[in-house]
């Protein structure tokens, strides 16, 4: 018989505005695993992290018991493995699996790396072209979303699964960067499932308390793009 | 009467390569379709129509795509030997190194191999950073599996085999015995490895290859 697992046995090192540490924060909520969230500050790394994550010095790190793992999907499946009795986060056929771990890989090499390329494009025509760029990954995720789901609410079928936690962790930003832009990136003309399962996946219980105000991470990225703006020091 | 198997790889390819050894690992019999990049068939742009990339495994008629994505796939459809460790904490373990190796390590080497001047020494320190980091986790062990090979050392390869072809292809000497010891032992020890030295494209076929290519293959991922 498993031992209860207390909230001092899991650690989670991360902030509030990653959508990286929101990815294990939704799988330790839909395990209903306690944990103690160890928030770092921007601008500076902990001991503990920088002891934890050597290699790359960054967040979010899952600690269990006294052991660090590293890297927001690899914490995911081991989640999954380890509290094994919860609900299922990845899918049992292992075709269904290889779609989902094909679906999350496009989705951090490709389709993120072109959301983050919105705010570095200089000029107008750059920025429609950088906009229009992730729109172009949204249809093709909508198309994913219409194969995975098989009519149900999310990619994982009736309840949250890895390809939804994958992509929904990116949902404050992509608000966030369609207010700031002043254009719709999940729209009901061209992704019209996605619009749906948005909602949906943010108003479920494992999601709802992690996922950041999007006035409140407006803000935060204000701070970050100020950060990252400043001329270089002479 | 078990399903057929197909791979469309390239006979150079270490994306491919991968593939084969775990079918071959796990003893599986599959038919190797070779794709001519410069002119890809309808198959393949079909089965990928995402990447257009090899390698592609098809399985009962349904294409999987990304070499590590079809590694775990095998791991999990074929018995036998293990490729990804049994216990949890070992597997995240295993997928974090094989993450840093084909992510960090692999394309940094690449740019170092295939860049110029400034580029070229920015990515030869970036490299040798990377390699110092592995070196460091081999810590004298065998393999990165421990006493046999793993998800980690198949994922490893460019930097097991093709990494001193393509040195010797642009003269370049960036993994010596001098800096990394441990690794220069581990690819000792890989390229001997039975399954892995049946397995391995020829080598003097391989270096011609890259001697031919005044450009690198089109990107890390070819």
């Amino acid at each position: 018989m498993a031992a209860t697992t207390t909230s001092s046995d899991v650690k989670l090192i991360g902030g509030w505005p990653s959508p990286f540490v929101m990815r294990p924060r939704i799988a330790l909520n839909i395990k209903s695993v306690g944990y103690e969230f160890l928030q770092e500050q921007l601008g500076s790394k902990s001991e503990l992290l920088l002891k934890s994550n050597p290699v790359h010095k960054k967040i979010p790190v899952l600690i269990h018991g006294d052991r660090p793992i590293c890297e927001s999907l690899v914490i995911v499946q081991y989640i999954d493995a380890v509290w094994a009795s919860g609900p299922s986060i990845l899918p049992s056929d292992p075709y269904d699996c290889a779609t989902a771990r094909f679906w999350a890989a496009y989705i951090d090499d490709k389709w993120f790396p072109s959301l983050s390329g919105i705010a570095k494009a200089q000029g107008e025509e750059a920025q429609k072209a950088a906009l229009d760029q992730v729109v172009e990954g949204l249809v093709l995720l909508e198309d994913a979303f219409v194969k995975c789901s098989k009519g149900k609410a999310f990619f994982g079928g009736d309840t949250i699964g890895y390809l939804d936690i994958a992509l929904g962790c990116y949902l404050g930003w992509i608000r966030v960067t369609e207010n700031m832009n002043n254009r719709k990136l999940l729209d009901e003309a061209k992704t019209p499932n996605l619009v749906t399962w948005a909602d949906k996946f943010c108003s479920d219980g494992s999601v709802k308390d992690v996922m950041p105000e999007t006035d409140k991470l407006a803000e935060f990225a204000k701070v970050l793009m100020a950060k990252f703006r400043a001329p270089p020091p002479n | 009467m078990a399903e057929p198997v197909k791979l469309f790889g390239v006979w150079a390819s270490p994306f491919s390569w991968r593939v084969e050894t775990a079918l071959k690992l796990k003893g599986v019999k599959y038919e190797f379709i070779e794709e001519d990049l410069t002119n890809k068939s309808d198959l393949l742009v079909k089965y990928n129509p995402v990447h257009k990339k090899i390698p592609v495994l098809l399985h009962k008629g349904k294409p999987i795509c990304e070499s590590l994505v079809i590694l775990e796939y095998i791991d999990e459809t074929w018995k036998g030997i293990s490729i990804l460790p049994e216990d949890p904490y070992e597997r995240a373990i295993a997928r974090f190194w094989a993450k840093f190796i084909d992510e960090k390590c692999n394309h940094a080497l690449w740019t170092a191999c295939w860049s110029k001047d400034n580029e070229q020494e920015k990515a030869i320190e970036e490299a040798c950073e990377f390699l110092k980091t592995l070196e460091t986790q081999l810590k004298g062990n065998k393999f990165f599996g421990g006493e046999t090979i793993g998800f980690v050392d198949i994922v490893a390869n460019f930097i097991g085999f093709w990494l001193g072809i393509i040195q010797e292809a642009v003269g370049l000497e960036l993994l010596t015995v001098e800096k990394f010891p441990n690794l220069c032992k581990w690819i000792d020890n890989y390229v001997n490895c039975p399954v892995i030295k049946a397995n391995l494209p020829p080598r003097d076929e391989l270096l011609a290859y890259f001697k031919a290519r005044q450009q690198p293959p089109t990107g890390p991922k070819y």
